[in-house]
C-alpha cells in the first residue's frame, strides 16, 4: 500500500476514535440538564466521563498533529479556511474542559453546568457541519486557499450534517449513561434512547443518503446500511435492557458514519468546487521520508496507546451508584 | 493593524498565556510525584497530606494548560497557513510525535491518578503520577525540538520546485544542538517556577502559623529545588548564549545593544540607545562580560548589529534584519534579573529557616509570597526574547514572518479571534486564581488520612 493511503487511513482512524470516544462525552454534556434532576445526579453524570474525557480529547489533538505532519496542505487549507467555525469549537472546548475540571471544586455549579452543556453541544454540531463541507467540497483557488466565506459553510446540507452528528452523539451519550449508571438515572437515559434513537435514524439517514446521492460511491451504500442497522440495533438492545450491546452497536454506527464520510472523500482530502484545485492524498502529502518516519512512530506507539487507554476503561468499568449528598 | 500584526499579537498573547501554566505543570508534577514517593516509602501521613494538597493545586493549573494548549495546536493552521504549508513536512513531525507519545500518556495516566486512589494498588497508583509527569516532560522535549528547528533549521532541504522545506533527517531534528540546550534551560526554569510557587504558598500558611511543621518541610524542599534549578538555568543559559552567538548572532548583538563588532566586549547592564543611528548614549558595562558569556574567552570577538545587518543584506538581499533592539535588550536582562532574584530569595529563605528556625518578621513571608511571580515573569521574558529576537524570521534564514501568515484570512476574522481569546483568557485567569486561593486557604486540613474509605467521589476530583 502506498504511504499516502496508509496515512489517509490512519487519519480516518484517529477521527473515528475521536468521534466514538468524545462522542459520548459530548452526549453526556448535552444530556446533563435533561437527565440531571439534582446535584447528585449531575455529579454522577460528570463523574461517568471524569477519568477519561481528557484522554479522549487527545485523539483530536493527534488527528490535528498527524494531519499537519502527513498532509500539511490539507491542514493549512482546512484550518485557515474554516477559521471562524474552528474558533467557536476552540472556545467550546476551552469552557467545557475548564467546566469539567472546576465544577466540583466550586461552591456554585450552575454556571459550570451551563458551560459544560454549551461546550458539548457546540462541537457536537459543528464537527458535523465541518465534515459535511469537507465531503461536499468548498471553493478553493489554484493555491488551495479557501475563497468562500462563513456563509458558504452554512449551507443546508452542512447544517443537516451538523444535526446528524448532534443527534448521533446525543444518542451515544444516552447509551453510555445507560451503561455506566444505575437506578433512576439509568431508567431516564433509557427513555431518552427511545427518543434519540429514532431521531438519529431519521436525521442521520437523511444526511447519509444525501451524501450518497451527491458524492457517494457504490461501496459506501454498504456502510450506510451498517450505520442504519447499528442504530436500530442500539435501540432494540436498550429496549431489551442489554446496555453493553447497545453501546457496542452505537459505536459501530459511529464508525460506519465516519467510514462513509472518509470513503466518499478518497482520493481527495479536500475537494474543491473546481476539481482542478482539489487537494488529494498526493498533492497534499508530505514527502515519503516524513511519511516513513511517522509510520514507524505510529506502528510503535498506536498499539501502546490503545492498550493503556483500554486498560483505563477496564479499571473504571464499574457502574456508578448515586453519589451521596448533593 | 493588518492581518500580520494581529496574528502576531494573537500568537504572542496566547503562547505567553499557555506558558504561564506549562512550567508549573512540568515542575509541580515531579514535586507531587516526589511527595507521593516519600509517603509510599515512609508511610508518614504528613507526606500524603502534602501529596494531596499540592496535587489539587497542580490539577487546577493543569486544566488551564490543557485547554490553552489546544488553541496553540490549531493556530498554526488557522493564522499561519503559509507557514504550515511550507514547513509542515519537517515541523509537523515533532508535533505529531508529541501528541502520540506524550499527550496520550499525560492525559490518560493523570485520569488514572485522580480517580484511581481506591482502585489501584498503592504501587501502581504511584506509578501513574510518575508516568504522567514523564509524559509532561516528554511533551516539552518535542515541542522544543519543533521550536528549535525554527531557531536553527537542520535536517532538511529546500525543494527547488515547490519551495517547501522537506525533512531529510529526523534524527538531526530531534538532536538539534539548539534543542539540546533549550530543553534543560526550560526544564530548569520550570523547576525554579514550581519551587517558588510551593515556597510562596507555604510561606502564606507559615505567616498564619497554620500546619507549621508541614509547611516548613514544603518550603525548605521547594527553596532547595529553586536554588539548585537556578544554577542549572544559569549554566544552561550560558551555554545557550554561546550557541546562539554562533547560530543567530543578530539576536545576541541585539540583546547586548552591541552595535559594532568588538573584541573583549563588556556585558551591558543598562543602556539608552539611539536606534536610528545605531549607537548607544549611555552604556554601563561589566568589562569582558559579553565575550566571556558568549565565547568563554576574555578577548572573544562578538559581532555587532550594524555589521551583521550589512552581512545579511549581502546574503539574503536588501531588507531590515534587525529585531527590535530595545525589546531584545530588556527582555534578556529582565529574564535573568527576575530569575536571579527568585534564586536569592530562595537562598535567603533557606538560611533563615536553617536548623529548625522560623523567621518572625512577617515581611519575610510576604516577600516569599510576592516571589511567586518572579519566575513567571522570567519565563515570559525568555520567550519574548527568543521569539522577538528572531524576527524578521519565522524560520531563521529561510522564511520570514511576513510570508508565513494565512493569505485567506481577513482582518475582521483575526480581530474577532484575538479579542475573543483575550477576553476568555482574562476571565479564566480570574476564575483560576480565585480557585487556587480558595484551596490554598482551605489548606491540607481537609485531606483524608490513609485508609479512610473514599465515597464515590474521589478525593482529588469533583
Ligand atoms: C516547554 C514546554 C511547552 C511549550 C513550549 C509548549 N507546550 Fe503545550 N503543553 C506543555 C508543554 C509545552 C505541557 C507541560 O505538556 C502541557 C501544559 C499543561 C498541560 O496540561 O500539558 C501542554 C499542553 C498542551 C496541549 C494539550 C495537551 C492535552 O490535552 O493533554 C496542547 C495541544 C499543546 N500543549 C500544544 C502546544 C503547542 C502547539 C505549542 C507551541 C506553540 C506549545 N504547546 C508550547
Ligand atoms: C514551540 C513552539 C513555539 C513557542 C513556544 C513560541 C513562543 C512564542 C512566544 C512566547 C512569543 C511571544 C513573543 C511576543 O510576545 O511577541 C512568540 C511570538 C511569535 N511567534 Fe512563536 N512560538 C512557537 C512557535 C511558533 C511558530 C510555529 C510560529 C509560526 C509562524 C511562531 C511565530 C511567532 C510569531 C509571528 C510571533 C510574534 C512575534 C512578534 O510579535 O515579534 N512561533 N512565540
Ligand atoms: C543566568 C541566567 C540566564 C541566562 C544566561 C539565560 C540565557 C538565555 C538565552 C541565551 C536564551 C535564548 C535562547 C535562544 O533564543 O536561542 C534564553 C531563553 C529563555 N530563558 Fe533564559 N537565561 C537565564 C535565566 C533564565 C531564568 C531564570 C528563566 C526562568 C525561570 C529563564 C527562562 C527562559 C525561557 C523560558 C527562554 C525561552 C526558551 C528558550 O529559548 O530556551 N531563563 N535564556
Amino acid at each position: 500500500m502506498e504511504l499516502t493511503t496508509v496515512w489517509f487511513l490512519l487519519i480516518a482512524v484517529l477521527w473515528t476514535g475521536y468521534f466514538v470516544l468524545e462522542g459520548f462525552d459530548f452526549g453526556v454534556g448535552i444530556l446533563l440538564p435533561l437527565l440531571g434532576r439534582d446535584e447528585s445526579d449531575r455529579r454522577t453524570l460528570v463523574q461517568s466521563i471524569g477519568p477519561v474525557w481528557d484522554g479522549n480529547e487527545v485523539w483530536l489533538i493527534v488527528a490535528g498533529g498527524a494531519t499537519f505532519a502527513a498532509f500539511p496542505e490539507w491542514y493549512a487549507t482546512l484550518f485557515s479556511g474554516f477559521y471562524l467555525p474552528l474558533f467557536l469549537i476552540l472556545l467550546a472546548l476551552i469552557v467545557r474542559g475548564v467546566a469539567l475540571e472546576y465544577r466540583g471544586k466550586s461552591t456554585s455549579t450552575r454556571g459550570w453546568d451551563r458551560a459544560f452543556f454549551w461546550g458539548s453541544l457546540g462541537p457536537a454540531f459543528l464537527w458535523g457541519v465541518a465534515f459535511a463541507n469537507i465531503v461536499r467540497g468548498v471553493p478553493l483557488d489554484a493555491d488551495h486557499e479557501y475563497t468562500g466565506s462563513l456563509l458558504t459553510l452554512l449551507n443546508p446540507y452542512a447544517l443537516l450534517g451538523g444535526l446528524a452528528t448532534l443527534t448521533l452523539f446525543t444518542l451515544h451519550g444516552a447509551v453510555f449513561i445507560r451503561l455506566k449508571t444505575d437506578g433512576e438515572l439509568r431508567e431516564r437515559a433509557g427513555r431518552l434512547v427511545r427518543l434519540a434513537g429514532p431521531a438519529a435514524l431519521v436525521i442521520g439517514g437523511a444526511f447519509l443518503v444525501t451524501t450518497q446521492l451527491m458524492v457517494g460511491k457504490p461501496a459506501t451504500w454498504g456502510t450506510v446500511a451498517v450505520a442504519a442497522a447499528a442504530i436500530a440495533g442500539a435501540l432494540v438492545a436498550t429496549l431489551r435492557g442489554r446496555d453493553g450491546w447497545s453501546f457496542a452497536a452505537n459505536t459501530v454506527a459511529i464508525v460506519a458514519v465516519t467510514v462513509t464520510l472518509f470513503a466518499s472523500l478518497w482520493p481527495n482530502v479536500m475537494p474543491a468546487l473546481d476539481p482542478a484545485n482539489s487537494l488529494t492524498v498526493d498533492n497534499a502529502a508530505s514527502t515519503s521520508y516524513t511519511l516513513t518516519v511517522m509510520t514507524w512512530v505510529a506502528v510503535l506507539f498506536m498499539p501502546l496507546v490503545l492498550a493503556y487507554q483500554g486498560w483505563t476503561y477496564w479499571v473504571f468499568r464499574r457502574r456508578l451508584t448515586r453519589a451521596p449528598g448533593g | 493593524m493588518d492581518v500580520l500584526d494581529l496574528s502576531r499579537w494573537q500568537f504572542g498573547i496566547t503562547t505567553v498565556y499557555h506558558f504561564l501554566f506549562v512550567p508549573l505543570t512540568i515542575g509541580l508534577s515531579i514535586i507531587v510525584a516526589g511527595f507521593q514517593t516519600a509517603w509510599h516509602r515512609t508511610g508518614k501521613p504528613a507526606y500524603l497530606r502534602l501529596t494531596k494538597f499540592w496535587g489539587k493545586l497542580f490539577l487546577i493549573n493543569f486544566a488551564m494548560g490543557v485547554v490553552t494548549g489546544i488553541v496553540q495546536e490549531f493556530q498554526f493552521g488557522m493564522n499561519w497557513s503559509d507557514y504550515s504549508r511550507f514547513v509542515g513536512d519537517v515541523f509537523g513531525a515533532p508535533l505529531a510525535m508529541e501528541g502520540l507519545m506524550a499527550f496520550f500518556l499525560e492525559s490518560t495516566f493523570l485520569g488514572l491518578w485522580i480517580f484511581g486512589w481506591d482502585k489501584l494498588s498503592p504501587r501502581l497508583h504511584l506509578a501513574t503520577i510518575w508516568i504522567a509527569a514523564i509524559g509532561t516532560n516528554l511533551s516539552a522535549y518535542f515541542i522544543l525540538a519543533a521550536n528549535s528547528w525554527m531557531q536553527h533549521p537542520v535536517g532538511y532541504r529546500l525543494n527547488p520546485v515547490t519551495g517547501r522545506a522537506e525533512l531529510t533527517d529526523i534524527w538531526a531534528v530531534l538532536t538539534n544542538s539548539t534543542t539540546l540546550v533549550t530543553f534543560p534551560h526550560v526544564i530548569f526554569g520550570a523547576f525554579v517556577t514550581a519551587g517558588a510557587f510551593v515556597a510562596g504558598v507555604s510561606a502564606w500558611h507559615l505567616l498564619r502559623k497554620k500546619n507549621v511543621e508541614l509547611f516548613r518541610v514544603s518550603a525548605r524542599t521547594a527553596m532547595t529545588v529553586t536554588l539548585v534549578a537556578s544554577i542549572g538555568v544559569a549554566l544552561s543559559g550560558h551555554w545557550q548564549a554561546q550557541i546562539m552567538t554562533e547560530q543567530q548572532p543578530m539576536k545576541m548583538a541585539a540583546a547586548e545593544a552591541l552595535w559594532e563588532d568588538e573584541t573583549s566586549a563588556g556585558f551591558s547592564l543598562f543602556a539608552v540607545g539611539d536606534v536610528e543611528n545605531g549607537r548607544n548614549h549611555i552604556n554601563l558595562q561589566i568589562p569582558y562580560g559579553l565575550s566571556l558569556l558568549s565565547t568563554n574567552t576574555l578577548d572573544g570577538r562578538v559581532e555587532g548589529v550594524n555589521d551583521i545587518q550589512a552581512r545579511y543584506e549581502a546574503t539574503y538581499g536588501p531588507g531590515d534584519y534587525t529585531p527590535v533592539v530595545g525589546v531584545a535588550y530588556w527582555s534578556f536582562r529582565l529574564m535573568i534579573g527576575f530569575g536571579m532574584l527568585a534564586a536569592l530569595l530562595a537562598l535567603a529563605g533557606l538560611w533563615a529557616t536553617r536548623r529548625g528556625r522560623l523567621p518572625d518578621n512577617p515581611w519575610f513571608h510576604r516577600l516569599a509570597i510576592l516571589g511567586i511571580g518572579l519566575p513567571f515573569l522570567a519565563n515570559s521574558m525568555g520567550w519574548i526574547f527568543t521569539e522577538m529576537g528572531r524576527q524578521p524570521w519565522t524560520v531563521f534564514g529561510i522564511m520570514r514572518t511576513a510570508a508565513a501568515v494565512s493569505p485567506g484570512v481577513d482582518v475582521t476574522e483575526v480581530a474577532i479571534t484575538l479579542v475573543g481569546f483575550t477576553l476568555v483568557y482574562a476571565v479564566l485567569a480570574v476564575v483560576e486564581i480565585r480557585l487556587l486561593l480558595k484551596f490554598i486557604r482551605i489548606g491540607p486540613d481537609a485531606e483524608g488520612e490513609p485508609g479512610r474509605p473514599t465515597d464515590t467521589v474521589p478525593v482529588l476530583s469533583y
